[in-house]
């Protein structure tokens, strides 16, 4: 038999490649980036690198990174909640999850944004739950019934409860880290196990250019010694915040990774560490970061194929949309988004549900964004040889009906050469004017209420979310909130 | 008068080309022939900017070209200002800004494109950087007597720090003497109203409009 073909995209040629790390090496090395935490900037000392503690620059030298991209693993595992599913980050598999951290949901009924709340939270993990193509949920929802300053670890809660999936997370403030690491901690039975069978990532974003928060170098350092893998979220704007050229991005892009990778790996040698980011090709005339926009896409290609070349595990936001309904911009960019990510090969590819510029989750969209993450994993998987011959014996049995649709080799192989969506219309017209004649995200507005209304949550088990509460209040209490929002699933 | 209006054309020429050299160059030129800089800036470099206005309007000119135009006129206005000050020539300042990405964020190319329109546009601009702590924003606003505090957030976390700032301004009594205007990648119209925001821009050209607007109502000066 000969062996399955999976397509692969590159779009830049290995000279290409060299040249961008080169010269991020070399700004490495001769400018270097800037670090605010002081911690992170010890550990740079103490490593012997350049630190200017007046400016707070920190220059690295090449051997520091190229022996961090050797520590660094190239690929990490992942668990669901039980710790029996494993998923492997890294080589060219692809796991979607849905866009994090949106401050506003798409109220589907009155075709507007508006803020979200607890219940919104506890809708999108649900739903998250049912998408089969959807491998790992994310914190998708700010949720605007809780303290702001406390909305990172009341995310995690609520994905924790109503999810079993591992969960693509982060924290907005230096304390939110502690109880964040307690509630995973919980869910895994013990920091060590969470160590052994990690349950989440969590995102750390440079600022660009070349910037390291306080925040974001903490989480690193933090992440680094609980054995949590961190993914690191560069996202220079082409033009403002980055070189207007892809090229030129591309550099800065690998600058931010490595810093961040050299963090990771100065706090405990070995720390998983993905190579990811959200850059986007900034739009001149609006000043917005289109996250649709094709060369946004050409970009994330671009770096991962660089993470891939370093050997390491990869990230992008893609297959989202900057369109503000799901219209057919949104199936344009998501669509197009996902196949071209799931054909580089990404490993983590958040976005799912996603709109107007990572701002808005839509649980309609979440719902079609899987129907396309599943035509993207039929994509990948390829066209391979099922039976020797493929298909001699067939016209020599062909019989005087002259179809297939009786042939034995038909049923044994339609449900694995062929996909069924649950969304996509294919029906006539006149069945199609039968069932009400809707636009897809009617009838996903449908489906999602049939998920939520049949479906019983898959909660956690009743003694771990008790736990997850007391972290939770205790969290809250230390920020004088005394009450959390009530939970319905 | 005809060599007059060929300079003024040129000053406006310059800033819509974006050219700060040109720019630069013409009002020294202006300084040395002492000419009247009120004339020089509302018929020379002013009227170049309106021009830019309406080409960016018309979706001809894009950011680069809108902050080139404005770098243009800010180097000029730089050189001149001095000159003005000493000659007591009327410079009608549309009013006094503190601006600033708040505290807790990096972030500030939307500060600068805002602090670069405001300045073009003939508000008096004190650009605090990124990261300003809530207290220098209210410290810095009072000793210049400032009009405006204008307020950059680019991340939904630090965004909160605007709704801090108001209520600080609230507690200390001191909330009627400024319009706080706020902006950045995550604020809505929704958020500026819901903090109790004067104004609000989604990008730098409406912060100027934003601005503009709130003294046409009564703001002073």
């Amino acid at each position: 038999m000969i062996a399955t073909r999976r397509p692969k995209t590159e779009l830049l040629s290995q000279a290409l490649v060299d040249k961008i790390i080169d010269e991020a090496l070399i700004v490495l090395e001769r400018t270097g980036v800037f670090i605010e935490n002081a911690e992170a900037r010890k550990l740079f000392r103490e490593a012997g690198e350049a630190v200017d503690e007046s400016n707070s620059r920190v220059r690295i030298s090449r051997k520091r990174v190229l022996d961090s991209v050797e520590s660094a693993p190239g690929v990490i595992k992942l668990y669901d909640r039980s710790g029996d599913k494993e998923y492997v980050v890294g080589g060219d598999e692809v796991h979607f999850d849905p866009g994090s951290a949106a401050v506003k949901i798409l109220d589907h009924p009155a075709q507007r944004e508006r803020k979200a709340d607890t219940s919104d939270l506890v809708r999108i993990a649900r739903l998250t739950e049912s998408c089969k193509h959807l491998h790992f949920q994310s914190t998708a929802l700010v949720s605007s019934d809780i303290l702001e300053f406390i909305a990172d670890s009341y995310r995690l809660f609520i994905g924790l409860q109503f999810s079993s999936k591992p969960v693509v997370t982060g924290t907005f403030r230096v304390e939110g880290f502690g109880p964040m690491f307690e509630m995973l901690a919980a869910v895994r039975g013990g920091a060590e196990n969470l160590r052994l069978k990690p349950l989440a990532i969590f995102d750390a974003c440079p600022s660009p250019p070349l910037k390291w928060s306080n925040l974001t170098a903490q989480s690193l350092i933090d992440c680094a010694r609980a054995g949590i893998p961190s993914e690191l979220i560069s996202m220079g704007l082409t033009g403002a915040t980055s070189p207007v050229t892809i090229a030129g991005t591309l550099v800065q892009h690998v600058i931010e990774n490595l810093s961040g990778l050299v963090i990771g790996q100065l706090a405990r040698k070995g720390s998983p560490i993905i190579f990811g980011g959200s850059p986007a090709s900034f739009d001149m005339r609006k000043g917005t970061p289109p996250m649709g926009a094709i060369e946004t896409m050409m970009i994330d290609m671009a770096y991962a194929q660089i993470g891939k070349h370093l050997g390491l595990p990869t990230h992008a936001y893609m297959g989202l949309s900057d369109a503000k309904l799901c219209d057919a911009q949104a199936g344009i960019e998501s669509g197009l988004g996902a196949a071209l990510a799931a054909l580089a090969g990404i490993n983590v590819v958040s976005g799912a549900g996603m709109l107007d510029f990572e701002s808005c989750q839509s649980p309609e969209k979440l719902l079609i964004d899987d129907e396309i993450c599943g035509m993207a994993y039929r994509l990948i998987a390829s066209i391979s040889q099922r039976e020797d011959p493929l298909a001699l014996h067939l016209f020599e049995e062909l019989g005087p009906e002259s179809q297939f649709l009786t042939s034995p080799h038909t049923r044994t192989w339609y449900k694995a050469e062929h996909t069924f969506p649950g969304l996509a219309d294919r029906d006539t017209y006149d069945a199609w004017l039968a069932q009400g004649g809707k636009p897809m995200a009617e009838r996903a507005h449908d489906k999602a209420e049939k998920i939520l209304r049949e479906t019983a949550p898959n909660m956690v088990d009743e003694s771990v979310r008790r736990e997850l509460e007391q972290i939770m209040l205790s969290d809250a209490r230390r920020n004088g909130v005394s009450r959390l929002p009530a939970v319905r699933g | 008068m005809d060599n007059r209006n060929e300079i003024l054309a040129l000053m406006a020429e310059a800033v819509v080309e974006g050219n700060r050299d040109k720019a630069v160059s013409l009002a020294r030129r202006a300084l040395a022939e002492r000419l009247d800089l009120h004339l020089v800036i509302e018929n020379g470099y002013v009227a170049g900017i309106q021009k830019v206005g309406e080409l960016w309007e018309k979706g001809e000119y894009f950011l680069p070209e809108l902050m080139a135009s404005a770098e243009a006129m800010k180097a000029a206005m730089t050189l001149l200002r001095p000159s003005l000050e000493s000659s007591q020539a009327e410079l009608s300042s549309k009013g006094k800004v503190v601006i600033g990405t708040i505290e807790g964020d990096i972030h500030d190319i939307g500060k600068n494109l805002v602090a670069s329109m405001l300045s073009a546009n003939g508000f008096d601009v004190i650009d605090l950087g990124a990261d300003v702590k809530l207290g220098i924003f209210i410290e810095r606003a009072v000793a210049a007597k400032a009009d405006f505090i204008c307020l950059s957030a680019l991340l939904t976390t630090t965004m909160l720090n605007q709704r801090r700032l108001i209520a600080m301004l609230n507690d200390r009594g001191l909330r009627d003497r400024f319009k706080v205007l706020v902006g950045g990648a995550p604020v809505t119209r929704q958020w500026a109203s819901d903090i109790g925001a004067d104004g609000y821009g989604e990008n730098a050209l409406a912060a100027v409009k934003a601005a503009k607007e709130l003294i046409a109502r009564g703001a002073k000066p």
